[in-house]
Formats: structure tokens, sequence, C-alpha cells
């Protein structure tokens, strides 16, 4: 019927047609699916079979077709007869309300059917949903919920937004244009309304007399309805632009992330259609996944022979070892254990980055805590890279003559985070003062490596010979360190100095936070 | 398989008695190609099968089990503890300083803000000539800040002399032929490490601005990249939309290792603190770990009640807690080992772009596309 009404005016308005090209097709099309959705409807049970398309298959859609998914497989579960939120019609003021139920019972269901920790997640919950359009206060432009007895109402799957992601401001004009014709109180336009009205106005002034006129015959249309219909339609349709174009100071859920938008486009172009009809596409991500080649099976078969060959630990060992390092870190997870300086975040005392800058500008020696110094002895790269353990360690070495070793690794470390201009000479000199003569112990194998790399030197180039002086160091000298009595002694005179400053840093480690004031 | 089927209309044998030589030759190499073609694949899903049952044997317990011994985390009271209030543009990404006090910050209106986190106090800002700076990062010093986005570079600025405009001592270092999704200095000031909407990622020399190595494998944009904490920090691991995870030899530029199992875009990849694992937070409301001698995922962390996707993840100092920023504008806080939720703080009025743990472990920030930053304790 609404089609029959525009044909003539389209007529009468050739002119505009051709200014609009393809908005007004697209309008009218979407009007006809709008009537269409409207005569067919049944507004407390709406059908739902669009979501019943599998959730597994998350191949190549958008973020927000797979959120919108999530939400339209929970609404069918909200909307079951017998397992959902009862919906009713009640009596407000005299006046029938139809369809609405509240937002108490909708938090019930939650906490019911849903794994929500608390009532405040199953709040928080239900106001994405609201403001994602799905469902909606009854007389409310800003889309949340609370939890009491104020009503709410189903959106129609067809003014999900998974079906129309981004209307047009023409469609958004005759909406307008039709509550203005209306005359009704709970129709009147808000302030933000009206403004956004006024400034369509000024953008679409070229056609603003088809707007004017498909908005007129939508209200005739209107008119025609049941009254409790009109009632459901009218604030179905509100929540939906509520939703598209909200008042101002809330959020845009349509809004796409720019990292995203431009492989979205990409998508929408295979599938020949706007953005807007983004619609699960399957499109092959590798181009060349339909068409094995030899060349491409024999590098999936090297890939999976590697992976083959690659040792494997158990789940059971894997296990193990991340319980096995929580227990050993968590004394320095400030989430788990308080910091032995009051953490600046929680008690406004930045006495702990004071520490931090002293240590570094002058001796170690000052403030390295037993705490610190017990780090050194869970590996060696926990003692590397603690300044302070560093210089303590080199102190070791120097004793028994062996700092050979650990000055290789640190130039060969230092090789890497050199500008490139001046890598080779460095490497160089690295291989002058190490690798030339006999200086420093490596097997033959690295040696022949390194030597076969100074041909181009890169920063890369004594890798395998630093790699194997670490393992080196780790498992003769850094040993001996940790059993050393210069470890220990260390470790002892901290601990003494310590606890004659106090015993804050043994009441840390039992384990808690302290309640911190907020 | 169609290919082998239009191959397979070989010339029957009376035929090629009658051709030449040089035509007898094509056929017979055209046989022996829908031969390896069919042993080949026949090879492959030998091989596919073998891969799963190895993969079983070593599936002996789940993780969560085995971490039934350990105590439950209830005692966790993070708050808000600042909120730094921006423009009004959306805040994209945001990284510590090593000073453990100061935040870098990019948003969508191409600011960059360094903000002394402690006192909530802007004190520099940086104008790019770009919308949607996506990334950005300090360097190792302190001195550098690295940002790029929409305009597909990496840009340093030298911000050391809060006396002088940074945009003065400005260098472009690399540019990609997408947009720059994420940054970072690999241990050192004189190297950027960027991941682009390229599918690649690229190691540039600072000074230079030469490509020291790019690293090609990817299917998708990449979304992350994360150093590896090991004393040697040659390799790092990227997450990409084509829905995997590739682990980098720097030196190479080759991948060594993949990890897959998400089932839409991957967002956000970290490095367990151990180095021996690897996490990730994907658009399909999961977060997922990997560990990199089981060479495969070992836990998953998702609830039925959280429906948006993850955009950031970073990991506690012991690795027990996983946090994660998400698309509906909270962080959870997971316990790694048990794979449950521990903890869920609101605050953020939309959704959350990026997370980063301070350098102490004291602290989390969070950006948002409320412009906001906020730090949590």
């Amino acid at each position: 019927m609404l089609i029959v009404l525009l044909k003539p005016i389209g007529i009468l308005c050739s002119y505009i047609f051709k200014a609009m090209g393809q908005s007004l097709v697209i309008g009218s099309e979407r009007s006809a699916r709008r009537k269409k959705q409207k005569d067919g409807l049944s507004i407390d049970t709406p059908t739902v079979s669009l979501t019943a398309a599998s959730m597994t298959d998350l191949d190549n859609i958008t973020q927000h077709q797979i959120i919108y998914k999530k939400m339209e497989h929970l609404m069918d579960r909200m909307q079951d007869e017998n397992t959902g939120i009862p919906v009713r019609t009640v009596n407000k003021f005299r006046a029938k309300v139809p369809s609405v139920f509240t937002g108490t019972d909708l938090i019930m269901w939650i906490m019911k059917n849903l794994d929500v920790d608390d009532q405040v997640e199953a709040l928080y919950l239900a106001n994405l949903l609201s403001s994602h359009g799905y469902l909606f206060p009854i007389d409310d432009h800003f889309l949340n919920v609370k939890n009491d007895g104020s009503y709410y109402r189903f959106q129609t799957p067809y003014y999900w937004p998974s079906n129309i992601f981004d209307p047009e401001n023409t469609d958004y004009a005759v909406y307008l244009c039709k509550r203005t014709m209306q005359n009704k109180t709970r129709l009147e336009l808000a302030d933000y309304e009206a403004e956004n009205l006024a400034k369509l106005q000024k953008v679409l002034s070229r056609k603003w007399e088809f707007v004017f006129l498909q908005a007129e015959a939508q209200s005739k249309v209107d008119k025609k309805r049941d009254r409790m219909e009109r009632k459901i339609l009218d604030s179905q349709e509100r929540a939906f632009w509520d939703v598209h174009r909200p008042m101002p100071g809330t959020v845009i859920t349509t809004e796409i992330d720019y990292k995203k938008l431009k492989r979205y486009k990409e998508l929408a172009t295979l599938a020949n259609g706007d953005i807007n009809s983004l619609q699960p596409l399957q499109i092959p991500v590798k181009p060349n996944i339909g068409k094995p080649t030899v060349e491409s099976i024999k590098k999936e078969i090297t890939a999976m022979r590697l992976k083959l060959d690659r040792r494997n630990i158990k789940l059971s060992k894997i296990a193990d070892t991340y319980i096995t390092y929580f227990e050993q870190y968590a004394e320095y997870d400030p989430f788990f254990t308080p910091p032995e300086f009051s953490n600046p975040w929680l008690l406004d005392n930045v006495e702990v980055w004071d520490c931090d800058k002293h240590s570094s500008l002058f001796s170690y020696r000052k403030e390295v805590t037993v705490r610190r110094i017990k780090r050194w002895a869970f590996s060696l790269k926990e003692l590397l890279a603690d300044p302070a353990g560093k210089e303590h360690f080199t102190k070791f070495l120097e004793k028994e003559f062996s700092c050979e070793n650990l000055k290789f690794w640190e130039a060969v470390q230092n090789l890497k985070k050199l500008p490139q201009r001046e890598v080779p000479e460095a490497a160089q000199e690295i291989w002058t003062e190490y690798l030339s003569g006999d200086s420093l112990n490596i097997d033959s194998q690295s040696r022949e490596l390194s030597r076969k790399n100074m041909s181009a030197p890169d920063r890369w180039a004594f890798d395998i010979a630093a790699v194997h002086v670490y393992h080196l160091m780790k498992s003769d000298s850094y040993q001996r360190y940790i059993r050393s009595e210069m470890y220990k002694e260390y470790l002892n005179t901290s601990k003494k100095k310590t606890s004659m400053k106090g015993i804050r840093s043994i009441v840390s480690f039992s384990g808690k936070r302290d309640i911190c004031p907020s | 398989m169609k290919d082998c089927k239009s191959y397979s209309v070989a010339p029957p044998l009376a035929d090629i008695a009658l051709r030449n030589f040089w035509n007898l030759d094509m056929a017979l190499d055209v046989n022996t190609r829908i031969e390896t073609i069919e042993l080949l694949s026949r090879e492959a899903d030998c091989l596919k099968h073998k891969l799963e049952e190895e993969r079983k044997k070593l599936n002996d317990v789940t993780l969560a089990n085995v971490a039934e011994r350990l105590e439950e985390v209830t005692f966790l009271n993070i708050k808000p503890r600042r909120l730094l209030k921006g423009n009004q543009a959306k805040m994209l990404c945001c990284d510590w300083s090593p000073d453990k006090r100061h935040i870098v910050s990019s948003s969508q209106d191409g600011k960059l803000l360094i903000w002394d986190a402690f006192t909530s106090a802007k004190e520099q800002t940086v104008t790019m000539p770009t919308t949607w700076v996506m990334a950005c990062a300090y360097s190792p010093s302190g001195n550098l800040v690295a940002c790029g986005g929409l305009d597909n570079k990496v840009t340093v600025f030298n911000i050391s002399n809060p006396e002088e405009d940074p945009s003065a001592k400005k260098k472009t270092v690399g540019t990609h032929t997408n947009f720059m999704s994420c940054c970072l200095f690999p241990n050192s000031d004189q190297q950027i490490l960027t991941g682009s909407g390229d599918a690649s990622a690229a190691l540039w020399d600072v000074e230079t601005g030469q490509m020291l190595q790019s690293f090609h494998g990817h299917t998708g944009d990449i979304m992350s990249i994360d150093l590896s904490p090991s004393e040697i920090g040659n390799t790092f691991i990227s997450g990409s939309c084509d829905k995997m995870l590739l682990l980098w030899d720097m030196r190479t530029g080759q991948s060594v290792q993949s990890f897959e199992g998400h089932r839409s875009d991957i967002n956000s990849v970290k490095y367990h603190p151990s180095g021996d694992a690897v996490a990730s937070g994907s658009d399909d409301s999961t977060c997922r770990m990997y560990d990199l001698r089981a060479d495969k995922e070992v836990a998953v962390y998702s609830k039925e009640s959280i429906l948006f996707g993850v955009n950031s993840i970073d990991f506690s100092v012991s690795g027990r807690i996983l946090f994660g920023g998400y698309t509906d504008y909270t962080i959870n806080a997971w316990d790694s080992l048990k794979c449950e939720r521990v903890s869920l703080l609101y605050g953020h009025e939309n959704r959350v772009t990026s997370i980063k743990l301070s350098p102490d472990g004291t602290a989390l920030a969070s950006a948002s596309w409320d412009a906001s930053l906020r730090v949590w304790a």
C-alpha cells in the first residue's frame, strides 16, 4: 500500500529522482521491506529465524556482526515462550501499556540463565543489550536499563542493527518529519531531535519535498493501525533511531573501528555490496586455499614435519612450570604482594621511584633490599637484568679472573642495540678483542661460524657464539656465584640492615595485599 | 581437487604414439604432476592425522586441573586510581615510560600526549598531521616516542627536553603500504619494530630509516606484536586478522612457529613473563594461551556472558593474572592458571582499546574511546 502511494509521488517529483539517484531506490525498498514486516508482525512473539545461523562460523564477518549474532541468540532465549522473560500488558495511569516487562524481571532472568557473577554484571549486560537496541525503555531516548519496576520492550527483529547497519539521513528526516505531523505528546521531538531536523532540512533542502511527502504517506498508513499496535511500533521505531542517531553524549554503538574498516570494505566489495549489507560471506582468506599446488602442499608438509619433529612437552609438566614461575614471582607481583616501598598509586608516595633514581645514580650498595638480592638467585637473566646484580657478579668474576665471558656477552648484546651505521665497526672490534685470539673459551664450531659472518658482519654475527657463552656462564660461573660466600654474605648484610630498619618487608611476605585506602 | 581432474584428461595411449616426442614428454610430465599432487596431499593428510594424535598424547591434563592446588585469587582489590582526561578524541593506544610514571597516549584526532600519570597532568602535546594514530611506544631510554597509524608511517619524536617542541625533532623512520597498527622498540632506542595492515612486520633502523628486516607470512592485517622477554630477545610474536599467531626470528625474518585456534581477528598478543608462552585476545571474545614448548593452545579464557571482543591484553609480573580490555568497556582480570575470571573492572564509558602494565607491575593503564586514560592499582 505504501508503494502504491509512493508511485504517484515519484512521478510528481521526477526531478528529485535524478538528484537522489540510488538512495531513493534504497529508501523505497526499505519502505517496502518495512511494510512487509509490519503487515506480518505479531508483536508479542516475534519470530526469529535469522539467528539460527551457526555461532561457530565467525569467518569473515565484522566485529559488530559477531556481537549482534551473540546478542540475537540471547534475544531468542529471552523471548522464548516458556523459559523467557514474561511479557505483559500493564495498566499505568489508567492507560494500557502493551507488551512490556520490568527491569527487575530482566535482571532476574539474566542472573538465572547466564554465568554472570553478580547483579551488577547482570545489569551491565542488560545495559549493553539496550544500548545496541535489542531492548529499550518504553519512554526514554537514553537506552539504558534500571533494576526496578520501570518498563522495557523488546525490539522487533526488523529493527535489529544487524539488518540495517547504517540507515540514511533521508530515512531519518522522513521519520522526524512524520513525528512532527502526528501531533501527539508522546511523539513530540526532543530538543536534539528538533535540532537534527533543522540541520537535515538544510542539508536535504533539494529533496525536502520528497521527504515531506513520504512522511505524510507514512503517517497516513500509521493512522489506520490499531492503537496498541501503533504504540508499540512507534516506540520500536524510536528506539531504532536512538541507536543509530543517539542522543548527544551517549555512546554510538554502531561506530566501526578504523583499524578494521579497510578490511571490512574489502569484504563488502567482494560481496558486491556496501558496508551496510555486510553479511557472513564465504571468501577464501588465503588466495591459494581452493587450489593446492605442489608448492603449497610441499610447504604445508614441511611445516607439519617440523611440528612433528619438535620435541614437545606434556601439558602436565608445562602446567607445573607456570605454577612454579608464579610461586617464585608472586613475591614480586604487586597484585599479590605489596611492593617493598608503598605502592605510589595507592598511597601517593613516590619513595620507590626516588629510590630507583638513587640506585642508578649512586652506588648500588646503598639501597639494595633483600627481596631484590634474593631474585638474583632465580636465574642468570634476573641477575643480569638488575644493574646492581650485574655489578656484583662482575666483581665476583674479576676475583676469579673470568669476566671475559660476561664482557663478550655484553658486547654482543650492545652490538644489537647499535644504530646500523656503527655495526660493522663494532663487530670488528668484538672480533679482534674476543675471538681472534684465545682469550675466550668457546667451541670451534661457533668460532668458525663467527669467522664466516665476519665477511659481512651484521648485528647478529656473534649470536651463536654469545648463546654458547651464555650457557657456559649459566652452568658454571653463575652456579658458583650463587653458592659463593660473596653472594651469601651480601644477602646477609642486607638482611641485617633491613631488620634494623624495621619489619616492613617481613610483614609484606604474608602474601595478601594490604587493605588500601582509596 | 578440481585441478587434478582437468589434468587427468590425459590423451589415450594410441594417441600418444602418433604424437611427436615433445608432446609425449609433456603428457608424462602432466601425469607425474597429478601423481605428486595426489601423493603429496595424501601425505599431508597423513601428517595432519599424526600431528593430532601426537597432540592428544601430550594433552594428559588440563591447566585448570593442575592449578586446582593453588589458592584462589580472592584478594584483588583493583580500583581506578587516576583519571587522565584528554580532549574529546578517542584514545587508541598508550604506553608506559621506563620511569614508571609517565604515559604516552595517541588518539583519533592525531594528538600524541605525554602524561605525568602520577599527578594526572598533561606535560607535552605533539600534533600529528594525520588522524587515527593507532600505536605509540616509549623507547627504553625514555627519550623517544614512536607513533603512527593511518599515515602508514612510523614517526619518532624526541621528548627528552620538555622545553623544546618535540615536533621540531621529528623523524619519519619507516613506511608501510597500509596503516601501522603497532610498534615497539626492541630493547634499543636505535631500532623500531612495526606491524601493519599490509600483513607484514618490519624492523627499522631509527637513525637512517633503513629497513633491517621484513617479516612476511601473515595473510591478514597484523594487529599486534610483542617482543620475547627472554635474555636473547631475538624473537617476537605477531597476531593478525588471519586468526594466526606467528613467532618470528628477527635475524632471519622467518616465522619459526605458528599457533591457531581463534575464530576471529586477533587483536592483541603478549608474552607470558617467563617467555615460554604467549597469550592472545580476539574479536571472538576469548583470550587464549599457547605454549611454545608444547607447540599448542593450553588455555582458553571465556565466559558465556562475555559477548564482546578483546582489544588488548597484558600479564601481571608473575604471569598469574591476565588482564583483558574489552569492547564492552570493561577490563576483565583472569586467573591465567585456574582459567577463571577473578575481577571485572568497570569505569570506562566506551570500548577499551589498549591496556598496559606499568614497568614495575604496580599499576595498569588503560586507554579508551571515551577519550580518557585510567590507571588501575
